[in-house]
């Protein structure tokens, strides 16, 4: 009746996973009853859950990240804490079985439910107000997205609380993912979580694409957009080419593990090469899907707050188009020593070390740009320089394991988890941090604290350090990665160094809670009345602070890059253009629950399909397309804002910037 | 505004300007029908250089996906066709780099495996 | 009009890129001609499992036993044919012609049954004569290649229903005919698939 779901399923016999239940379950009891005791679910369902707004859209990718970040650190601090006290005969407080879990997961989350809402939700925001257009090419499907990531990350938190979850890292290799070798349901946890987040990625990268290359300004072509809308278009284009390869896999493993496949098995013909092969066909693009957006928050950033145009705008639209391609032609080089002749793993060398040119090309644009400007060293600032120290150390390790006798003997050592940590929190993290303090102002209509913004960076810097740099030295020393325990004491100081980075980088993440309690506690104080609270150059500063649903009342019109920076210009030496005017009402989509609803069936028929409950898949697979087809039968999905409710919006916008 | 011109190009498929609307379809049938037979064909006829049978094969596939995407679905590298030209040709690099990319990485593996009898003697 | 109200006047000479945003026809096209090549490289990652794992019968049967080339000619004619008249049908839905576009769709719709009961034949007769996907990696492949294009196939006949229906109920609304252009071009691109696997699974064994 309920397949191979029981009581047993709860782990009882865990008493740090059943507190972390009571104290999750206690969080949320009581956020939801103080929702509920102030009557905010009509409001919170008409205005975020229901909404295709790509700017609530945006923030609640980035709320769900921040959450999804303590969850991920939770288990970054677990293993730190590990590994300081497990040295020589001492065996920590975490048994292998629940250690492989924790390290399992940390991966996990943090690549899919960290770092991916987090890019993806700063450009949702960004990107439409950046083109000068109302919203996305897809409004709903963006919120069918969101709320599939949401189910994705329903399910892996669940897992902790009802079953287990993986042990098998955070990319699953067989044999040991088939089911011969992890029967319970661990890895479906894994798997199937990530297959309907996956789904609601690759339509976030449609959708994002098809925003970039058909809606744009009138007179915005492709060499005036903003660099940011480059590396999105260059991200979302991997999205749209690598997560179907990811798919593809998990597919694969799924039949082996559901109907008996022998795709990666160990026996009848399978080949779990050709899983590490697929995976990392996917994988690879996945960290630049990552990166390519901070990549364009920085260069938006730099030139903002130097004061100057970015230097180099065709180079680094040729730098992140080469990025693109390029990220597709370097896979191997994360199986080295797993059996290719020297040939092939000299070809997948050298392509590795190409990709660095381009990434260089970047570095140096953005220190002439601020070169000769007038640097205001503000919150996203310090990240930025942050960043380029951080992240050129990070890639310098990253050629050096490109060289495949070097990386011999660095293949899954502790110098490996350094360098991906380097460059993910350096490059990732860091653009984040700068871009949502940078856009915070735009989304709320007021600025974050800067003094608190500036401890929160010093708290993440000097911790990633502490806690990564020993890891290097360790790498180098023959410490391998994932280790429950070691048997050289000698290593122990350096792990007690990297737990202590662990617990400043802690600091780093209560901090920002800080900083948003007190930057919405002293709100007036740091109001943005103009819309342009950092003298910006791009077209989202021409907008209200927040902008109306409609963003813009009249579409500007574009005639160069950094197009607000040009009006305002033009503004003040009073050359100001006629424009047309759009007086009438404005169109714009309706919200609509589809996206939840959907969400909620996906993630009945994820848990069914876990649990191997053959009726309760039905019902979520029967739900799911319910939904769809009422969504599809929909004439009535637009609403007209009035008139007059938009002339009551009119700011000053290009026309009058002054 | 002339009318042919489309901001920002055209979608991919029926075009709903084209003079005489149904006959790029009969063409591209006649075509298709033509490339299947010779792809049967060639699969099983002796007359043919045997080892140079897939090489036949493959050309006849990639001239009838061609025959499909021009008759059918009205793509070409006309201006006003650009986004999706472009897309289809990054979406055919992707996807030859991994078939092809797959195929040369897991024959050399295979290539570099030691023989299972030496592998199993090393279990004992 | 444009997507966002707004009628824009451009002069002449005024490139595409800079003509503002574009009507919500193209808009939905090239999504979903996006989602097309996303799901083209889906096969594509299927094609590289089936490439490396084809000789890999485990002692078992082969491709070259197992698959009868007329079988497969007639399913590739029924799919061709099929494409032919899905075009007519969009031709159709250009006229607003609802009698050419029932006719021209249900015979696109016959002629996927067709192709689909044979595939569900030569299924049948593979794993009643113990070749079934779980007896080999090369079997498994093939058909986790070959079922997912049937899949494809039965989702997009039900979807055809589906838009039947909508232009039954709804008329032919812009939104009903956008669908209408956006399944077409799903069905052509079915299409393609088959002939890489045609050629690669049925005429490449040997």
């Amino acid at each position: 009746m309920l397949g191979r779901l029981s009581l047993a399923a709860i782990p009882f016999d865990q008493p740090i996973v059943m507190v972390t239940c009571g104290t999750v379950g206690a969080v949320l009891v009581t956020v939801m009853a103080l929702v509920t005791f102030k009557g905010w679910w009509p409001y919170l369902w008409r205005e975020w859950i229901t909404s295709v707004d790509h700017k609530r859209i945006g923030v609640m990718y980035m709320i769900l990240a921040l959450v999804m970040l303590v969850r991920g650190f939770s288990d970054a601090i677990m293993m730190r804490s590990q590994q300081a006290l497990a040295a020589g005969h001492a065996a920590g407080y975490l048994p292998p079985e629940h250690f492989d879990q924790i390290f399992s997961a940390h991966g996990t989350i943090m690549i899919f439910f960290v770092a991916m809402p987090f890019v993806i939700g700063l450009m949702n925001f960004a990107l439409p107000l950046q083109l000068g257009v109302r919203d996305v090419a897809f409004p709903v499907l963006n919120s069918v997205s969101f709320w599939l990531t949401a189910a994705g990350v329903l399910l892996v938190n669940l897992s902790l609380f009802v079953g287990e979850f993986a042990r098998t890292g955070w990319l699953a290799y067989p044999p040991l993912s088939e089911l011969a070798y992890s029967p319970g349901v661990g890895v479906d946890y894994y798997l199937w979580s990530l297959q309907i987040s996956g789904l609601g990625t690759l339509l976030s990268g449609i959708n994002l694409t098809t925003t970039i290359l058909k809606l744009r300004a009138p007179g915005m072509g492709y060499m005036r957009m903003p660099v940011f809308c480059w590396t999105a278009l260059a991200s979302n284009l991997l999205i749209v080419a690598a997560f179907p390869v990811l798919t593809a896999t998990f597919g694969m493993l799924l039949l082996d593990r559901y109907c008996g496949f022998h795709f990666f098995t160990n026996d009848l013909g399978g080949n779990p090469m050709m899983y590490i092969n697929l995976i990392w066909i996917w994988g690879h693009p996945e960290v630049y899907i990552l990166i390519l957006p901070c990549f364009g928050v920085f260069s938006e950033v730099v030139a903002t707050f130097s004061g100057k145009p970015l230097f180099g705008y065709r180079s680094m639209v040729l730098a992140t188009m080469a990025i693109c391609v390029l990220s597709f032609m370097v896979w191997l080089h994360h199986f080295f020593t797993m059996g290719a002749s020297a040939a092939v793993n000299g070809f997948f060398g050298i392509m590795s070390m190409v990709i660095a040119v381009p990434t260089g090309v970047k570095v140096f644009n953005w220190l002439f740009t601020l070169y000769g400007g007038r640097v205001r060293f503000t919150v996203p600032i310090y990240w930025t320089l942050g960043f380029i120290v951080t992240f050129v150390i990070g890639g310098m390790t990253g050629v050096l394991q490109a060289i495949p006798p070097a990386d011999f003997v660095l293949h899954n050592s502790l110098f490996l988890i350094a360098h991906f940590h380097n460059v993910i929190i350096g490059g990732v993290v860091f653009g984040v941090m700068a871009g949502y303090n940078y856009w915070f102002p735009k989304a709320f209509g007021f600025k974050l604290n800067e003094p608190l913004g500036k401890a929160v960076f010093w708290c993440w810097f000097v911790g990633f350090y502490l806690a990564f740099m020993p890891l290097y030295a360790l790498g180098l020393m023959g410490a391998t990665r994932r280790m429950q325990h070691y048997p050289n004491v000698h290593w122990q100081p350096l792990m007690v160094v990297a737990f202590c980075g662990a617990v400043v980088i802690f600091c780093g993440i209560a901090l920002t809670v800080v900083q948003l309690a007190v930057s919405i506690r002293r709100r007036d104080r740091h109001r943005d009345l103009t819309g342009d609270p950092w003298d910006g150059r791009t077209l989202e500063w021409s907008a209200p602070s927040p902008p109306p649903a409609w963003n813009f009342t009249h579409l500007p019109r574009v005639e160069q890059p950094d197009a607000f920076w040009a009006a305002k210009q033009a503004a003040k030496s009073s050359q100001v253009a006629e424009r047309p005017g759009y007086s009438g009402p404005i169109h714009m989509p309706r919200n609509t629950p589809t996206g939840i609803f959907i969400a909620f069936f996906a993630f009945i028929l994820g848990f069914a399909l876990i649990w191997r409950i053959d009726w309760l898949a039905a019902i979520g697979l029967v739900g799911a397309l319910a939904v769809a087809l009422r969504q599809f039968w929909q004439t009535g999905r637009e609403v007209e804002i009035p008139a007059e409710e938009v002339a009551a919006f009119e700011r000053p916008t290009m026309r009058e910037a002054a | 505004m002339h009318p042919q011109s489309v901001p920002q190009g055209r979608a991919p498929g029926v075009d709903s300007h084209e003079a005489h609307p149904g006959r790029s379809y009969l063409i591209g049938l006649a075509w298709a029908l033509l490339l299947t037979l010779a792809s049967f064909w060639a699969a099983s006829t002796h007359s043919v250089y045997a080892p140079a049978v897939p090489v036949l094969l493959a050309v006849l596939a990639i001239a009838q996906m061609g025959v499909h995407l021009a008759f059918f679905l009205h793509i070409s590298s006309a201006p006003d066709q650009a986004n999706n030209f472009l897309a289809l040709l990054f979406g055919l690099f992707i996807s030859g780099l991994v078939v092809f990319g797959s195929l040369v990485i897991m024959t050399n593996l295979n290539h570099m495996m030691m023989p299972m009898d030496q592998l199993m003697q090393m279990q004992r | 009009m444009s997507a966002a109200g707004e009628v824009l006047e451009f002069g002449a000479g005024v490139p595409l890129s800079e003509q503002g945003p574009a009507p919500t026809r193209v808009v939905a096209g090239f999504g979903f001609w996006l989602f097309l090549l996303s799901d083209i490289i889906l096969f594509s990652a299927l094609f590289a499992a089936y490439a490396v794992l084809s000789g890999a019968s485990a002692d078992g049967p082969t491709a070259a036993e197992l698959f009868d080339k007329k079988h497969v000619f007639l399913e590739t004619l029924c799919l061709l044919a099929s494409s032919v008249t899905c075009g007519f049908g969009a031709l159709a839905v250009v006229r607003s012609d609802s009698r050419a576009l029932y006719l021209w769709m249900i015979a696109t719709l016959l002629l996927g049954a067709a192709f689909l009961r044979l595939e569900a034949s030569e299924f049948a007769r593979m794993v009643a004569a113990g070749a079934g996907p779980s007896h080999s990696a090369f079997l498994s492949a093939f058909f986790a290649l070959v079922g997912t294009h049937g899949l494809h196939v039965t989702l997009g006949l039900a979807w055809l229903v589906i838009m039947l229906l909508q232009v039954a109920t709804l008329g032919f609304q812009p939104m009903v005919a956008r669908r209408f252009f956006c399944f077409a071009l799903f069905w052509h691109a079915l299409d393609i698939v088959w002939i890489g696997v045609f050629t690669i699974v049925y005429l490449g064994a040997h």
